[in-house]
């Protein structure tokens, strides 16, 4: 039913999502948690730039992000003195474009989770000496659950749904950077509506279904 | 009073018999062409331009939705004579309005050679080229590589863009070192401005024609006609040549 480079853009972007998603709740975490607890002058700064990415069109960031990450960019050069490949047109780039651009889907539910904990949990938690990441990982990560699925899904559902960033820093190259929405788009602009449709309907059907799923797994909040 | 606002409605209305505001789709390769077209147009005939710039198939589902375009400049041929097919253009009024020429371009100055022989040479990574499948342009460069009998050879480093400015942005950005882009982008004042470049051969690939076509929605209207005339005329003429296209 689908033809095979269709497929590999499903794969692709499953991977994508999934690899971004877990790179962005590993950042997040700390991230949010910071923010939630600092009362540093900079909390402010950070977490307007966490949100920055909201604003600029996806088309805009990722012309950005080519010309940050190319050769005359500021992370192009350094990647270049590191030793390492250029970004642009590589899955790492995607992955790279792909956080930048999510981020906010991902710091905000966490941090939001984290200040709802307040104090009292962490101050019982080291009455009983319990250490900072002991803290961390049996008071703040139970607690906060909700707010990591939120993060998660929003995460991944973005990604899923990206285009206009990809489309940038990606060039299209079947099985390395075209992306599912890709796939999509190329379809809508060669007139081939069938093929859209199909690719279309299969991703909304299997992103909702995923989305029930994930909700119907979620932990009603104790009051 | 009343007779003053009747005689003002009167005045406004003979006003707008004669100068319509022409609502025109035109082909992103061709928006700084259009624009000193424009100009020159509203100035010679009275009437407003109000372009539209983008891809030709993004217009052309937005006027089978009923855009209220009036004139379309595509980049291509096809969908204009689709339109007219289907109903939406109005049939004999579609011509070519100017052929494109494909450039094999670099930002580094004497990279790509003049007989374009850097393609044989391994020495870069990534190739770029407007989507074949969507683009004339990307399409003309996949031809001219099998015409070099180097397309399956070079199809490896292809970085393939959405359309003919994004993939001028990727060599312009350096990420691609080279890449085929249309003449238009790079040319100014009758030669390449920066980089170096390989003019290709038309006998290459096929013409790059890209056609207008009055919608259905301009018929009979004074404005949009006289802008397809004044395509046709010397002056828009000499102003689409500057620019890198042919006619």
């Amino acid at each position: 039913m689908l033809n095979p480079s269709d497929l590999a853009a499903v794969w692709l972007t499953l991977k994508l999502a999934g690899t971004a998603t877990a790179v962005l709740l590993l950042l997040g975490t700390p991230m949010a948690w910071w923010l939630a607890r600092t009362r540093h002058w900079a909390k402010g700064v950070i977490g307007a730039l966490v949100t920055l990415p909201l604003v600029l069109p996806p088309t805009v960031l990722g012309f950005y992000l080519l010309v940050l990450m190319g050769p005359d960019g500021m992370l192009g050069r350094l990647l270049a003195a590191g030793g390492l490949q250029p970004l642009p047109f590589t899955f790492a780039g995607l992955v790279v474009a792909s956080v930048i651009y999510s981020l906010p889907f991902v710091v905000q539910p966490l941090q939001q989770a984290f200040e709802a904990i307040g104090e009292q949990p962490l101050e019982a938690a080291a009455t009983l000496r319990a250490n900072p990441w002991d803290t961390f990982f049996a008071v703040v990560v139970p607690l906060a659950r909700p707010g990591f699925m939120t993060a998660g899904i929003l995460g991944f559902a973005h990604t899923v749904g990206e285009f206009g960033v990809v489309l940038m820093i990606g060039g299209n190259i079947p099985g390395k950077t075209q992306v599912l929405s890709m796939a999509i788009y190329n379809h809508v602009e060669a007139l081939e509506y069938e093929a859209a449709h199909r690719l279309a309907a299969g991703m909304l059907a299997f992103s909702f279904t995923v989305l029930l799923l994930l909700n119907a797994l979620k932990p009603e909040r104790v009051r | 009073m009343l007779r003053q606002l009747s005689l003002a409605v009167v005045l406004l209305s003979a006003a707008s018999v004669h100068s319509d505001e022409i609502s025109v789709a035109v082909a992103a390769n061709f928006a700084s062409p259009m624009q000193k077209i424009a100009a020159e147009f509203e100035k010679d005939s009275g009437h407003t331009i109000v372009a539209s710039f983008g891809s030709t198939g993004k217009f052309y589902a937005q006027i089978k939705a009923g855009a209220p375009f009036e004139v379309l400049l595509a980049a291509d041929d096809e969908t204009p004579a689709r339109l007219e097919r289907e109903g939406e253009g109005v049939a004999g009024s579609r011509f070519t309005y100017a052929v494109g020429k494909l450039v094999l371009w670099s930002r580094r100055e004497g990279f790509v050679d003049g007989k374009g022989e850097v393609l044989g040479r391994n020495d870069f990574h990534h190739l770029a080229l407007a989507n074949p499948r969507l683009a004339p342009y990307g399409a003309a460069g996949v031809q001219t590589l099998q015409a070099l009998g180097l397309l399956e050879k070079l199809r490896p480093k292809f970085v393939t863009a959405e359309s003919i400015t994004q993939a001028y942005q990727f060599v312009a950005s350096g990420n691609a070192e080279l890449g085929f882009v249309a003449l238009s982008q790079v040319y100014r004042d009758g030669r390449i401005a920066e980089g170096s470049g390989w003019i290709v051969p038309p006998q290459l690939h096929d013409p790059i024609r890209q056609d207008a076509v009055l919608l259905t929605r301009g018929r009979g209207r004074q404005g949009p006609t006289a802008l397809l005339e004044y395509l046709r005329g010397e002056k828009a003429t000499s102003i689409i040549k500057s620019f890198g296209y042919e006619r």
